[in-house]
């Protein structure tokens, strides 16, 4: 069998895993009756109907015809990567890691680690003007969020600060 | 009076110099967010939520109010300028604004839009004003099974709007009720689907939503075009001010936007959308006058209808949002989020217990549409500037105040964790073809919904033919099944997948 729409046939098949899985969930939990749910009630009927849809969905993306396939085409794998990992590690360094014992590294660290990072999704990079856009970002960020809405963040590393 | 006994009580509670500060610290922040290219309403609101925590709950909101309109605003002139809707309800304001922007007609294009957004939105401010209180008195009359079936139709007001295949966007409204549900269950204290994560007995955070699905999904999409699909208007922006024969073609295009647009606001699901739409259609439908540019070719009346139309109906869908406490669309669903952050839970109840909260915000929102003019029109220049900031310099930033303002909602990095996730979930829709703006609705009203159900059947002992029994709750679940009917006929179906192409 021909898949007709891919975007839709691989949509299809993520609500039916999620519904499943949802509705899998759900009975994990007492379900009850009509007149007294349980926690697993709403859930289990949301995942069932989701997964309804989603096969409806699948079906529709074998059978009836798109132009040109409708593909999902080629996945943007380099920016997907560096802004995920930019937005990971400025996570990482401004609170830290206890699990494997990492001190937090604090905003100002942080920001420019992620203007860094993040930066290399682009097509063009210049080392010396993200350098300028973090200092920028790193100021501007200081005082509108730290000095000026009083946000408590870690700012500097946590063995400076103590 | 009553109306204007409340209006004055809200006028009085919004004019103090502090809270007109706020309101105009909102618009411009609003605006200068917005306005940057790819960055919808939606992801705007979400980014500057953080900048309201730590004001007191009416300063707060009135500053929310700014930051709506600017980012509303902003919208719209990156559409005119830039060819890039933000939002689905300003595709149509493209078609003839950014036409008049090449032909160096930009400035009278941004007023326009501006000037017909802000008469409209004083009418939808008066209508607002008019219609709450006795629609709250109609909400007291509801009991859970209306409630219940009035998300229904809301809900499917919201799909049958939406652009794109209708059974994906039920699919991600069903997604979206059920990830509200991630949390502890109000009723038996289970945490539903936390993994024994703590954080996640809370439920997801819906600014983690927001800004990964609509913020860093919508990056990742940007970087992976390439450089020449974004067309960027440049050129110099001459004569601000519409000129008289403008005036002419524009004034009965604005009102014809604002009626259609408030009338068409109330309806629970997409309302401004769908005014947007039929203003512009009924503008084409209507005879040019001699010497009038064509549609499709920058005819200003393209741009003021719909624009209009889209204020006017933004204004009025507070009214469900506000009397009935259920978010008629994405952006209001953040409202809603945005609320009970300061712990405002939007009903019936809030004009009667807290009036100068309600009357506050409404008075706001009028003056949330008068900073707009105030600003916006000298500022254009300003602006346009900004569009000019090349995309490598703007994405990382995004990155960052998204990173920082989602830390700042729970002051933990596990919500940094989650709009990480989240953000290649809104990558992996977009891939899929499928629309995100359903998904922040049904997340809101998930849980609303489970309870209200919940308590309709305890009510009825189970038997579900309580929602068809009750008048209320049938003629609106009726209403429902006729939206649904009627997108289903194949007529209407056409006619629908043509309008959302044509641009």
């Amino acid at each position: 069998m021909k898949i007709k729409s891919q975007k839709d046939f691989f949509a299809g098949l993520m609500f039916m895993v999620v519904g499943v899985a949802f509705a899998w969930g759900a009975t994990t939990y007492s379900v009850g009756s009509g007149a007294r749910m349980g926690p697993g009630y709403f859930p289990l009927m949301l995942g069932i109907l989701l997964a309804l849809i989603g096969s409806v969905i699948t079906f529709k993306a074998l059978v009836v015809e798109t132009e040109g396939g409708d593909k999902i085409g080629a996945w943007a794998w380099k920016p997907l990567f560096f802004i995920l990992a930019a937005n990971f590690l400025f996570g990482i360094l401004l609170g830290g890691l206890p699990s494997i014992g990492l001190p937090a590294m604090g905003m100002i660290l942080g920001i420019y680690a992620l203007v860094i990072i993040s930066s290399l999704a682009g097509n063009e990079f210049s080392l010396k003007g993200v350098l300028g856009l973090s200092t920028i970002l790193a100021i501007g960020s200081y005082l509108a969020f730290v000095v000026l809405l009083k946000l408590q963040f870690p700012v500097w590393p946590s063995f400076i600060t103590g | 009076m009553d109306l204007l006994n409340n209006l004055a009580l809200g006028f009085g509670v919004a004019f103090t110099g502090q809270n007109l500060i706020y309101a105009f610290v909102g618009c411009l922040l609003g605006t200068l967010i917005g306005v940057l290219p790819g960055i919808g309403p939606v992801a705007t609101i979400a980014m500057l939520l953080p900048a309201t925590y730590a004001l007191p709950p009416v300063a707060a909101l009135i500053m929310l109010a700014g930051i709506y309109y600017g980012a509303q605003y902003g919208g719209s002139t990156t559409a005119i300028l830039v060819n890039l809707p933000g939002e689905s309800s300003s595709v149509v304001t493209v078609i003839d604004g950014y036409q008049m922007a090449r032909k160096g007609r930009a400035g009278p294009a941004l007023a326009a839009a501006g000037l017909g957004s802000f008469f409209a939105g004083c009418v939808g401010t008066l209508i607002l004003a008019a219609f709450a209180p006795p629609l709250t008195e109609v909400a007291f009359k509801f009991g859970p099974a209306e409630y219940f079936s009035l998300m229904i139709l809301g809900l499917i007001g919201a799909v049958v709007l939406a652009s794109g295949s209708l059974l994906k966007a039920v699919a991600m409204i069903v997604l979206g009720l059920l990830m509200g549900l991630v949390g502890t269950d109000v009723n038996s204290g289970v945490a539903r689907f936390s993994f024994d994560i703590p954080e996640l007995t809370d439920g997801i955070g819906f600014v983690a939503i927001a800004m990964g699905v609509f913020g860093y999904g919508e990056i990742i999409t940007n970087l992976a075009q390439s450089d020449e699909d974004r067309e960027v208007f440049t050129a110099k922006v001459e004569g601000l001010f519409p000129t008289k024969e403008d005036f002419r073609n524009m004034i009965p295009a604005v009102l014809r936007g604002t009626a259609l647009g408030s009338a068409l606001g109330i309806l629970p699901g997409g309302g401004a959308l769908l005014a947007a739409f039929a203003a512009y259609t009924i503008e084409k439908k209507t005879k040019l006058r001699p010497g009038e540019v064509p549609f499709g070719q920058g005819n200003i009346r393209g741009v003021a209808a719909p624009e209009a139309a889209n204020n006017a109906g933004a204004q009025t869908s507070f009214i469900p949002l506000l009397t009935l406490g259920i978010p008629p669309n994405a952006v209001m669903a953040l409202m809603v989020g945005a609320m009970t952050i300061h712990n405002i839970q939007p009903g019936p109840q809030v004009m009667t217990s807290n009036p100068e909260l309600f009357w506050g915000l409404i008075a706001s929102m009028w003056i949330g549409n008068a900073m707009l003019i105030i600003l916006n029109l000298p500022l254009i220049g300003i602006w346009i500037k900004l569009l000019t900031v090349p995309y490598r310099w703007l994405f990382p930033s995004i990155v960052l105040f998204c990173a920082i303002g989602v830390y700042s909602t729970n002051n933990n990095t596990f919500d940094i964790w989650m709009v990480g996730g989240f953000g290649f979930i809104g990558y992996l829709f977009n891939k899929l073809g499928v629309e995100p703006a359903p998904l922040l609705l049904g997340f809101i009203l998930g849980p609303m919904m489970e309870e209200n159900l919940r308590r309709a059947l305890l009510l009825s002992r189970g038997d579900w033919s309580v929602f068809v029994t009750r008048p209320l709750s049938a003629g609106l679940l009726a209403a429902a099944l006729l939206l649904l009917i009627i997108v289903l006929l194949p007529a209407v179906k056409n006619k629908r997948e043509e309008a959302f192409v044509e641009d």
